[in-house]
């Protein structure tokens, strides 16, 4: 049987984390199709066609598939997921609530935050905040999936071959409704992709501090910017910051974590980067147990000084 | 307007969790448990709900065992008017819990399911999408504003880039993020009102659902631990290890 990986896109160009999805639905079965759900989405259809190891891309669109909203989107998968045994979408916000809602139409358990396939039907997935890893086997025929892409390799981008194909929309709009959308503009790196992470805590004290300190670190570095739960609430930074158990999960080759104390829930999101670094004034911080370099200090000197000193 | 909100009694947020050396699981002897942090949100959002005149009446569910009484209690007290337990001792996994959160919606028929967007011990994220694809309700995950109005919810939700805005028809599920309010505590006086509030234990064995587990848990172990690190004495030292053992940059 074969697997269908969920193109993770905005219609216009498709998004990275398809890839580390497509090595992981290479780990279920050899013969790997991707499903592109949207509208005026060729130029993601075309993108999915080149990556290494995709056989074919499914097009779906349809006006009222354009702002992917669950319940459209969950619609064409189902009808889909039929001839499919291992229906895998990468654990973003649009995978975490698609695909719960398939695997219950298809009356399947779903596997979340998958971090390795072990065999066709048995997966490692962490739980309580990453503090245990639980080796989990489905019941059921047919594996409705999400996969942290932190635990796959990308696919290469190109060298495929896939064939674009087209299918018709199910009908349905559903009783949902897309009214706005407010996506943060940044020049830096995507969080989830970046090489290297520059984030901040409540230690920064204010939004100003994470322009005025963080940010130019992060340029010197070319790295993105990320924060913790506490940061955001304390709205020095919009959400989509938000690294942890409930945020995103990265795992660059460089964290910086800076006057971040870090929580559990907060290491559950870096704790797999390559390099940790810690700047916290305070010595006995739990961030420093994961940090490979820590350095005691007050982060309104040190900062500066490392910019100054890269 | 009523408003059904689901529970789940997890280990406490603050809780280290320890791996069991047998690998069958997490050490929960002796362990605090508490309602799940998303899932306090949810019940804070319905009692403003409340409060605010929109919805006339609360009402909170939690499957599970016999002790879920205790997560109920405690949602009685920051202001749900009256509960469910849907009790059984066997282990309950997303899909079951959906099943069963379908059947009491079908027969409570409230304008609004909310709940939190995951639950802290396994993490699935999966129980509210589930109950609204079993329902045929539409849905909006990782709330961060609900407003309700004209038979609609508005539900500002928060996204990888940034906040997206959608209107759902009702009946509808909300799952909650952290930023859709901060729970109050329960004052001495409500947790003894809460005491009296009605709870309706109702075995799930009585319910006709198959809530068989579909997973199999095979092992829990330990994740790799990080070799301890080193600290430096200072920014330049910093900088030598980062370019010249890292190497990262
Ligand atoms: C259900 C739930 C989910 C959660 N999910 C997440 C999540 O996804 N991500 C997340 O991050 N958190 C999450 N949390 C919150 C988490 O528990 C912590 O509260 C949070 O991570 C703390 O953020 P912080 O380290 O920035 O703040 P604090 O814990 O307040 O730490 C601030 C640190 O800054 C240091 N500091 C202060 N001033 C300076 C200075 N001048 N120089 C140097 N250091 C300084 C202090 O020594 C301290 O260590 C969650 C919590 C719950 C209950």
């Amino acid at each position: 049987m074969t697997a269908l990986v969920i193109a993770e896109h905005d219609n216009q160009s498709l998004k990275a984390a398809t890839l580390n999805t497509v090595t992981a639905a290479l780990a279920c079965s050899s013969e790997v199709d991707v499903l592109v759900v949207g509208n005026a989405a060729e130029a993601v259809a075309q993108a999915a066609a080149q990556i290494t190891g995709v056989r074919k891309v499914i097009l779906v669109e349809a006006d009222f598939l354009a702002d992917q909203l669950s319940e459209p989107v969950a619609e064409q998968i189902v009808v889909l997921a039929a001839a499919y045994e291992h229906v895998l979408a990468p654990s973003t916000a649009h995978g975490k609530n698609v695909m719960p809602r398939v695997a219950a139409k298809l009356d399947v358990a779903q596997l979340t935050d998958i971090i390795k396939v072990v065999s066709t039907d048995t997966f490692e997935r962490p739980i309580y905040a990453g503090s245990a890893i639980a080796t989990v086997q489905t019941a059921d025929a047919k594996k409705v999936i999400t996969v942290r892409t932190t635990g796959f390799n990308p696919a290469a981008a190109t060298g495929g071959a896939g064939a674009v194909e087209k299918q018709a929309a199910q009908a349905g709009a559903g009783k949902s409704r897309f009214v706005s959308r407010e996506l943060t503009k940044s020049d830096r790196p995507e969080l989830t992709a970046a090489k290297i992470i520059v984030s901040g805590g409540r230690g920064l004290g204010s939004g100003e501090n994470f322009k005025k300190v963080l940010e130019p670190l992060a340029d010197k570095l070319n790295a993105a910017i990320g924060a913790s739960r506490a940061a955001v609430d304390a709205g020095f930074v919009t959400n989509d910051y938000q690294v942890g158990q409930t945020g995103k999960i990265v795992a660059p080759q460089l964290y910086i974590a800076v006057g971040i104390s870090g929580a559990i829930q907060h290491l559950a999101g870096m704790k797999d980067s390559k390099v940790i670094v810690a700047i916290n004034k305070d010595p006995d911080a739990p961030i420093f147990e994961v940090a490979d370099y820590g350095l005691v200090g007050d982060l309104f000197e040190a900062v500066p000084e490392l910019v100054k000193a890269l | 307007m009523k408003i059904l909100v689901a529970v789940k009694r997890v280990v406490d947020f603050n809780v280290k969790v320890r791996v069991k050396a047998d690998q069958s699981g997490v050490d929960l002897a002796n362990v605090k448990m508490s309602m799940n942090p998303f899932d306090e949100i949810a019940i804070e959002e319905a009692v403003r709900l409340k409060e605010a005149g929109i919805a006339t009446e609360v009402v909170v569910i939690s499957a599970g065992p016999t002790q879920c009484q205790e997560t109920l209690r405690t949602a009685l007290a920051i202001g749900a008017d009256r509960a469910i337990l849907a009790e059984t001792d066997a282990e309950l996994q997303p899909l079951a819990v959906a099943k069963i959160l379908k059947a009491v919606c079908e027969k409570e028929q409230p304008q609004l399911l909310i709940m939190g967007k995951q639950a802290i011990d396994d993490d699935s994220n999966q129980t509210g999408q589930m109950a609204a694809a079993l329902l045929g309700w539409p849905q909006a995950t990782f709330a961060s504003k609900l407003t309700v109005a004209n038979g609609e919810a508005t539900v500002i939700r928060e996204v990888d880039g940034g906040l997206e805005t959608i209107a759902l028809t009702l009946p509808a599920v909300v799952t909650t993020d952290l930023r859709l309010n901060e729970p109050r505590y329960a004052t001495l006086p409500n947790i003894m009102k809460a005491k009296k509030k009605p709870l309706d234990v109702q075995p799930v064995a009585a319910m006709g659902i198959d809530v068989a587990p579909r997973l199999k848990t095979l092992k829990v172990t330990e994740p790799p631990k990080r070799s301890g690190g080193i600290k430096v004495a200072d920014v330049a030292a910093l900088v030598a290890k980062l370019k010249n053992e890292a190497k990262v940059i």
